[in-house]
């Protein structure tokens, strides 16, 4: 039987199931939520029933933790837990295919500050996924800060979970100033309209949008009471004297989006410049992998969804379909790819930040790392690379693998900071699993894998 | 449904997650840390930064933003790092 298996159910691992599926491919799409559409098409988790549909030849495994990938004669085996998250009571899988799609997204990246660790901040994407799948706000007086259009689509949500959204800091210019007559490479985005509607929601509750400001600092004993917010030059030093205090009970902050690499790692695929490196089709540097998404690039939904038509429809070519070359989806990627580029241009994150941090600012939530003890590491220890510096530092050993500090204290460190989604076991299982050996489902035919497989069309 | 927080019965729906029903209930945090004895709750509410840490049926270290509930839970904080009880 010709299957593969797609890791991932929002817009790129959706539509590269899909087109696999259109094909007579046999898919396994597997995904960490209970519902299919990632963090981009979050589903009400209340509500009965899934928006999504999939073909007859599709089996959805949700609630799925993928912890690691092995390769095996003529494919790959994937490992993963199967029920409800971090129990005891999780059934082991473990599935061969000839053919891997990775779409495992990314999420937002947080920049530390002056109490970020008290309850009450969060990710812009935990104000988003709460809102949107749990109907709940995150604070009744919220400051969203940070950079890029993500922040619009969030402070709307929060507003409508009923929260009142005190302001919206972006770091950069304002995404207001283009959205109204996009010029340049931005000119004729299809996001246009959608972050137009989310703008007109901010200004009809009058909600304070800033340009070239932060939330430099959290205060509160326990629990978020207040924030900073102050001016930025153009990078990113706060200016002096600009500071103001804002009373809110929650900060939602997001600044960019960090790709989930460890599976493309274990696969063994090529990272260039913190992203998979993928060929016009899809296709990683390791045979028979493929990666859509945001792996490969931040780019937004749309883009994410061509991806992964494009490598579904590779995917299936690789394990034997008659698969015709999907040209549109093609052209839209590549479209989609100049429009994500003028984007990112737009929102950098600048190293001001460095600034904001105090001595005792903590760098590493999970082991309570502060500036002044990273520094001391890294200044009287031989620091290589992200190896030695978590083992000098402690930074990153902690149980969220250096997800959240990872690229911060390698920048801050000044070294390259991919070595940190390099992880044996992709994300934490207990040992009792991790002792457990799980049946091999439909092993690959290693005399039927030995035929010369290929993507050219 | 029904679940407990701390022993403490709390209404919960259907496909509501951990950090969900605290939230809902104006709880913002349920968990102190290993070394600073801080508090914290949620941070990144999709499974990635392992902050929001909770004790569910006797088991540490489950994200309430990943689980979800189940009639009868026994949901407890966590203070620092715990053994499976």
């Amino acid at each position: 039987m010709r299957r593969i298996v797609v890791i991932g159910a929002g817009p790129a691992g959706l539509a590269a199931a899909n087109a696999a599926a259109l094909h007579g491919v046999e898919v396994v799409l597997i995904d960490a939520g209970a519902k299919l559409g990632g963090q981009y098409h979050r589903q009400d988790a209340l509500a009965a029933g899934d928006r999504f549909e999939l073909p007859r030849n599709v089996e959805h495994v949700a609630n799925a933790a993928v912890w690691a990938i092995e390769p095996v004669d003529g494919g790959h085996r994937v490992h993963l837990r199967v029920g409800p998250a971090d129990g005891p009571d999780r059934k082991g899988r473990a599935v061969e295919a000839r053919a891997l799609v990775l779409a495992t997204g990314a999420y937002d990246r947080a920049l530390p500050f002056p109490g970020w660790d008290l309850p009450g901040v969060f990710t812009a994407g935990a104000a988003q996924a709460m809102a949107k799948g749990q109907g709940v706000a995150v604070g009744d007086r919220v400051v969203v800060g940070g950079t890029g259009p993500f922040l619009l689509p969030v402070a709307a949500s929060l507003i409508g979970a009923g929260a009142r959204v005190v302001e919206v800091a972006e770091a950069n210019a304002a995404v207001t100033g283009w959205l109204a007559n996009p010029k340049g490479a931005l000119a004729g985005w299809s996001k246009t309209g959608e972050l137009m509607r989310y703008a007109g929601t901010l200004a009809r509750h009058r909600v304070p949008y800033r340009s070239r400001t932060a939330v430099i600092e959290a205060h509160g004993s326990d629990c978020v009471e207040s924030v900073t917010v102050a001016r930025l030059d153009a990078l990113w030093n706060p200016v002096p004297g600009s500071e103001r205090r804002l009373e809110a009970d929650a900060v939602a902050v997001g600044f960019g989006f960090t790709p989930q690499l460890e599976l493309a790692l274990a696969a063994r695929c090529r990272v260039e410049d913190g992203f998979v490196a993928v060929d016009a089709v899809q296709g990683t540097s390791a045979p028979g992998v493929f990666a859509a998404g945001e792996l490969t690039g931040i780019g937004g939904a749309e883009l994410a969804a061509s991806e992964g038509a494009v490598a579904g429809a590779a995917a299936a070519k690789f394990v034997g379909a008659a698969v015709e070359p999907p040209v549109r989806a093609m052209a839209k990627v590549r479209s989609g790819r100049r429009f994500a580029a003028a984007l990112n241009a737009a929102y950098p994150v600048r190293s001001g930040w460095h600034d904001w941090l105090r001595d005792d600012t903590i760098v590493c939530r999970c082991e309570e790392v502060t500036k002044r003890a990273l520094f001391r590491a890294v200044d009287e220890r031989d620091v290589g690379a992200v190896r030695s510096l978590k083992l000098v530092s402690g930074a990153g050993l902690g149980l969220c693998q250096g997800r959240v500090c990872g690229r911060n204290v390698a920048e801050l460190a000044g070294v390259d900071a991919t070595g940190f989604a390099k992880r044996p076991i992709a994300s934490p299982i207990r040992l009792a699993e991790l002792a457990e050996e799980e049946p091999v489902e439909s092993p690959i035919d290693a005399e039927e894998s030995g035929r010369a497989l290929g993507v050219e069309y | 449904m029904r679940v407990r927080f701390d022993g403490v019965e709390v209404e919960a729906h259907e496909g509501q997650t951990v950090a969900g029903v605290l939230l809902a209930k104006g709880i913002r945090s349920w968990r102190t840390t290993r070394g600073g004895d801080r508090p914290r709750g949620l941070f990144c509410g999709i499974g990635v930064c392992f902050d929001c840490l909770v004790n569910v049926n006797g088991v540490p270290d489950v994200r309430a933003c990943q689980r979800v509930v189940a009639e009868g839970d026994d949901i407890r904080t966590q203070a620092g790092a715990e053994l499976p009880s």
